[in-house]
């Protein structure tokens, strides 16, 4: 068994870019380098032709018609672009006039993407409910439906959450908005390029993408602004130029964008062989793992979840000591005690996983080119330090003789 | 974050694992004294053990046993490391910051070295009351 290390298995986090995306990007660096706003002369005119062909491979992917598409620098701007802007133009009441200036709806395990600007616009003087998904984690129509007001100007679901992979109800929440007339915007950061999308079929009126996690490059993605049934306004958050429609001022980046439409393009063509593959091969860890081990818990719900990613967490084992003895495999630990922050995963936590489980979580997510030797390798190597770090563990011993941890009386420190 | 050699040293041969029995033989035994500190959902438990000869008061033998990240098995590594051979007035005086300064942590991770120091004189506690039960 031979394979190059350091691994990659930390594809949700962001992907390389295919090679195919850098040869499509190269001429706009250097010959085809005009600005799109160039009116009066060809180098604009051959620029403003690569960003209207990347517009179309974009739409092409989401169902969308070229004209929604809102070039942004990644998921993070189009997510406040979409939420803040959004809201501000939907709002019931303006700014200082001291009334309630509407609600809105999310899910406490969102990206802080979403989070932070919820946070930001409940400052403002919004309000803000924060669903709580089941043990599945999985976000339904039922449950926004309940949340829903008189008063609800937006609802804001991610598609597939980016820790665990699960796949919310995105058209039937998508349909409750449109009956009620509420604004409908979803962040798709792990579901686009990954899954069959249709922004029409599916009822989504704003949708956020990026670049860089489906194999194009970072600092670039879209917003999705649905222009018919209904026709979405945004307020700006940035101003200048006007470019694009002026809903998002500045420069286009036309090289990222190139990127970013040949990325759209070849999601299209291969995002199902893609999917079929890699989780027959994620399947197989997951086997592996919880078949070789007592103790392990895949999380989220079991079938409705993207295909490539995983997220298991191992009683008894320590977050950071895991990913150190699995130092040749890049992935993303569950909890992040990485830095000074002894916080487990939110996320996690949001599903009602005990602390103890939710300090020792992996997140492994499979990409184009992970192979099974790949695969064997992480399995025998994740098992390896598990039981290792098991015969270190004083709380491994204590469940083997029988005693239940969560019944003794720990010292906080 | 990037572990001093002595921490991976210690992680990846970590010595003095195990114990002198199971929860509740150690429990009857008057020469063995344990501690056991931390919490799991704090990210760090260690356990230590110190196998204790009674006529000398010397620490014959120790063994550790830790849930915790690379740094938190280091320290108690090498507390039992130290341990072995120290009278319990010495083992009384091993400090935290000599943990730090010997497996060079960062700051982030000194409270793996204060743990250790918790579990050696939680050790020896154990050990001294077992011992004035039996007087």
């Amino acid at each position: 068994m031979s394979v190059k290390l350091p691994m990659y298995l930390d594809h949700a986090a962001t992907t390389p870019c295919d090679p195919r995306v850098v040869e499509a990007m190269l001429p706009y660096f250097t010959e085809t380098f005009g600005n799109p706003g160039s009116r009066n002369h060809c180098f604009g005119w051959a620029a403003e032709e690569a960003v209207d062909q990347a517009r179309r491979q974009v739409a092409s992917l989401i169902g969308a018609d070229r004209k929604e598409v809102i070039f942004t620098s990644g998921s993070t701007e189009s997510n406040n672009l979409a939420i803040k802007g959004g809201a501000r133009m939907y709002e019931l009441a303006p700014a200082g006039s001291g009334k309630p200036r509407g609600h809105i709806i999310t899910g406490n395990i969102e990206h802080k993407a979403v989070l932070d600007p919820c946070k930001r616009l409940e400052k403002e003087g919004f309000e803000v409910t924060y669903l709580e998904p089941g043990p599945d984690g999985i976000f339904t129509a039922e449950m926004v439906k309940g949340a829903m007001r008189d008063d609800t100007i937006l609802v804001t679901i991610m598609w597939a959450n980016n820790e665990i992979g699960t796949i919310n109800e995105i058209p039937e929440i998508g349909k409750l908005c449109h009956e009620r007339k509420v604004l409908f915007h979803t962040d798709a950061t792990q579901w686009v390029g990954k899954m069959p999308t249709n922004v029409i079929e599916d009822n989504v009126d704003l949708l956020s993408l990026s670049g860089h996690k489906i194999y194009g490059p970072k600092g670039v993605g879209a917003l999705y602004v649905r222009r018919r049934k209904p026709r979405v306004r945004l307020i700006a958050l940035q101003e200048g130029g006007g470019q694009e429609r002026g809903f998002r001022s500045g420069t286009l980046n036309v090289t990222g964008i190139v990127g970013l439409g040949k990325a759209c393009e070849l999601c299209a063509q291969e995002m199902d062989a893609d999917r079929e593959r890699l989780g027959k091969l994620r399947d197989k860890l997951e086997n592996a793992i919880t078949s070789r081990l007592d103790t392990v818990q895949v999380n989220g719900h079991p079938e409705r979840r993207l295909a490539h990613m995983t997220n298991i967490s191992f009683g008894f084992v320590e977050g950071e000591s895991l990913m150190m003895a699995c130092k040749d495999i890049a992935m993303s630990s569950g909890s992040a005690c990485t830095s000074a922050s002894l916080e487990p995963s939110y996320v996690l936590k949001g599903l009602g996983i005990g602390d103890d489980l939710a300090h020792s979580s992996l997140r492994l997510s499979l990409g184009r080119w992970t192979t099974e030797e790949e695969i064997d390798f992480a399995i025998e190597t994740i098992v390896g330090a598990v039981e290792k770090l098991r015969m270190l563990s004083p709380l491994y011993d204590m469940h083997k003789e029988g005693i239940d941890i969560t019944k003794i009386e720990w010292a906080a420190h | 974050m990037a572990y001093s050699g002595k921490v991976v040293d210690h992680y990846e041969h970590p010595r003095n694992v195990g114990n002198f029995g199971t929860t509740s033989e150690v429990k009857e035994r008057p020469d063995i004294g344990v501690g056991l500190v931390g919490a799991p959902e704090c990210g760090d438990v260690m356990q230590l053990q110190i196998k204790v000869n009674q006529d000398t008061g010397v620490i014959e033998d120790a063994r550790f046993k830790c849930f915790g990240c690379g740094s938190a098995i280091a320290s108690s590594s090498l507390a039992t490391e130290w341990l072995k051979g120290k009278s319990i007035d010495e083992g009384l005086q091993i400090k935290n910051t000599e943990i730090v300064e010997e497996l060079s942590l960062p700051p982030v991770k000194i409270h793996c070295s204060v743990l250790a120091e918790d579990a050696i004189r939680a050790a020896i506690a154990d050990y001294q009351e077992k011992q004035q039960k039996q007087q």
